[in-house]
């Protein structure tokens, strides 16, 4: 973005006329580039969350057409005071955290032996696209049965009860879950880190060697401070994903049973299976204000860690 | 060359085998369980079978063959779309001066970051009302919410790559404007093109939550929907051995895919987010 700026101060440089014909004339064809997509984007989700907000003022269910009106807030307190929602927004955070956080450990994990394997950096490459690229649906199946008593293999491995059966708990339940999702989505934040590993110049590590700094502190020390944009975006795409999960739960415990309910689910829930859109558009409208929250304040914390960073340099 | 001592090399190797395993190990329980009969399925032993019955019954399944269809048919309707008008808009981002960029690519992100649960309620509703509900364009349309971000992301990564003097270069040797755009560009950007393609493919065919919500048949159905709703002889059994067919189906050709062009895929990953 700033070599854009920078080239475009350097061509409003030369003197008006002609060249600023030229100038408008590459200003439009931009536009006329950009609109057909910029148009479809805003159709497809300005026109339905503008609408989901619409539903979300009126009692409406689908099951009595006929009672349809308007009814302002209400349905957001409903939705605020109920016990359901605020137990399935403490689920969905659990989740949200444990994944990420396992995730960044184990995706730094690999991303340091990507990036600094002496050998076999090509069948590790490879090997971690393919959770990548599976569908998550098949990824939580793959999950479910291998913790599932009647399909299950982890039951054989050492250390772990015959009798355990993650399945029939809360607990056990929300592991599987987060398992999955850390496996599905891992590779995806390794390969960001990766590509933020590849931004520390190597000088530093070579120049703080010969001051006798360890490798761990080479890590603690200079390549973690200097990741900290990647591993902030990385953290931010995953975070956002993780908190709207749905695919995954809605596998392993079909409908949200044994208080797995995510808030995807619970919308998912009332808008679909009880078809109260009223209702449900509330859910909607309030998950995508909980988005739009934590994008913030990533996004805040990104601007000053790249201020810091110029600030030092 | 540096020397590296067996002890290092012993480490590495170690290192190596864990996230090879790491990877595979799920994906090699779903695939054992795709040959086993229902007499082995409770063994809890990989590849302990080699049936291929479970094969058998997904390709005669009229429900698993009607939503394999569907699924081809609509990403690719899906990735086609968002490939054309994400290709106009990145040469636009990459090539052209305009103010409105930084709100182009911003907007896009956000948009990328939408939760699909905020939208699903009013396309249900709308979907019903202009009979788009259970039809193929009624899940291509929201699609685009999340296919179009990533082709501008993507394709505007590696078009800003692309040397563009190259043009003016074959313009000078005396080719015409249409000639060094056909000979010259065409070629440069068509890998990157192809890998966008790829990612967006992938994405299309793995949503869950839009075929789950504006579907209820074989008309449009997807295989991610459709396996979720597998039901085997009695309503409430999940036939585990299907399941893991279908899941094996679904999955071998996105892999073989992602391993020959493994090395784009991950360029296209990265240039897409660290950019943004």
């Amino acid at each position: 973005m700033s070599t854009a700026e920078a080239t475009g101060t350097r061509t409003a440089a030369p003197p008006k006329g002609k060249v600023s014909d030229r100038k408008k004339a590459e200003r439009k064809l931009a536009w006329m580039l950009c609109a057909p997509a910029v148009i479809v984007m805003l159709l497809v989700t300005g026109y339905p969350i503008a609408y989901a907000f619409y539903l979300s003022l009126q009692k409406f269910d689908l099951r009595f057409p006929d009672d349809k009106e308007f009814v302002g807030l209400a349905n957001y307190g409903d939705v605020l005071s109920s016990s359901t929602w605020w137990s399935d927004v403490i689920t969905t955070l659990i989740i949200t955290v444990a994944s990420v956080a396992l995730e960044l450990v184990l995706g730094m994990a690999i991303a340091l032996v990507m990036h600094r394997a002496i050998f076999g950096r090509g069948p590790v490459r490879a090997a971690i696209l393919i959770p990548y690229g599976i569908v998550t649906v098949v990824a939580a199946f793959a999950w479910k049965f291998a913790f599932d008593p009647t399909s299950g293999f982890v039951f054989g491995l050492p250390l772990i009860s015959d009798t355990w059966q993650p399945l029939n708990t809360k607990g056990g339940s929300l592991l599987v879950i987060i398992l999955a999702e850390v496996w599905k989505t891992t590779p995806f934040m390794a390969l960001l880190l990766l590509a933020g590993l590849a931004l520390v110049p190597d000088e530093l590590h070579e120049a703080a060697k010969v001051d006798g700094a360890s490798t761990i502190q080479r890590f603690f020390r200079i390549t973690l401070p200097l990741m900290r944009p990647a591993i902030l975006v990385a953290l931010l795409f995953r975070t956002l994903d993780a908190f709207r999960i749905f695919d995954t739960p809605f596998i392993i415990q079909p409908g949200g049973a044994l208080g797995t309910e995510t808030v995807s689910i619970l919308g998912y829930n009332i808008l679909i299976n009880r078809v109260n859109l009223g209702l449900g558009s509330a859910v909607s409208i309030l998950i995508f204000i909980c988005v739009i929250l934590i994008a913030t304040l990533f996004v805040k914390g990104l601007g000053t860690s790249t201020a810091q960073q110029r600030g030092e340099v | 060359m540096e020397q590296h001592t067996n002890k290092e090399r012993l480490l590495w190797t170690i290192g190596i085998l864990v996230v090879l395993l790491y990877a595979l190990i799920p994906v090699m329980w779903i695939a054992s369980l795709s040959f086993k009969t229902p007499a082995e399925v409770g063994d809890g032993k990989f590849f302990s079978g080699f049936s291929t019955d479970n094969y058998e019954v997904i390709f005669n399944d009229d429900t698993f063959l009607a939503a394999l269809i569907n699924s081809i048919g609509i990403a690719s309707i899906a990735t086609l779309i968002s490939i054309v008008l994400a290709a106009m808009a990145a040469y636009a981002l990459s090539r052209l001066d305009f103010a409105g960029k930084a709100v182009i690519l911003s907007g896009a992100l956000a948009v990328a970051m939408f939760p699909p649960i905020s939208i699903v309620g009013s396309l249900f509703d709308m979907w019903r009302a202009i009979g788009l509900y259970d039809t193929w364009p009624g899940l291509i349309i929201p699609y685009m919410t999340f296919t179009l971000p990533l082709a501008i992301y993507t394709l505007s990564a590696f078009f800003r790559e692309i040397p563009w003097e190259l043009e003016q270069a074959a313009q000078v040797d005396g080719a015409t404007p249409f000639q060094a755009f056909r000979k010259v560009i065409v070629p440069l950007a068509a890998p990157g093109v192809f890998t966008a393609a790829i990612l967006v493919f992938i994405f299309a065919w793995n949503d869950f939550i839009f075929a789950n919500t504006l579907t209820s048949t074989d008309a449009a159905r997807t295989v991610p929907a459709a396996l979720a709703f597998f039901t085997g002889a009695s309503q409430f059994e999940q036939p585990i051995g299907a399941i893991s067919a279908a899941a094996v189906v679904v999955t071998v050709p996105i892999i073989i895919m992602v391993l020959i062009f493994q090395r784009r895929i991950v360029a296209g990953l990265t240039a897409g987010a660290v950019k943004g």
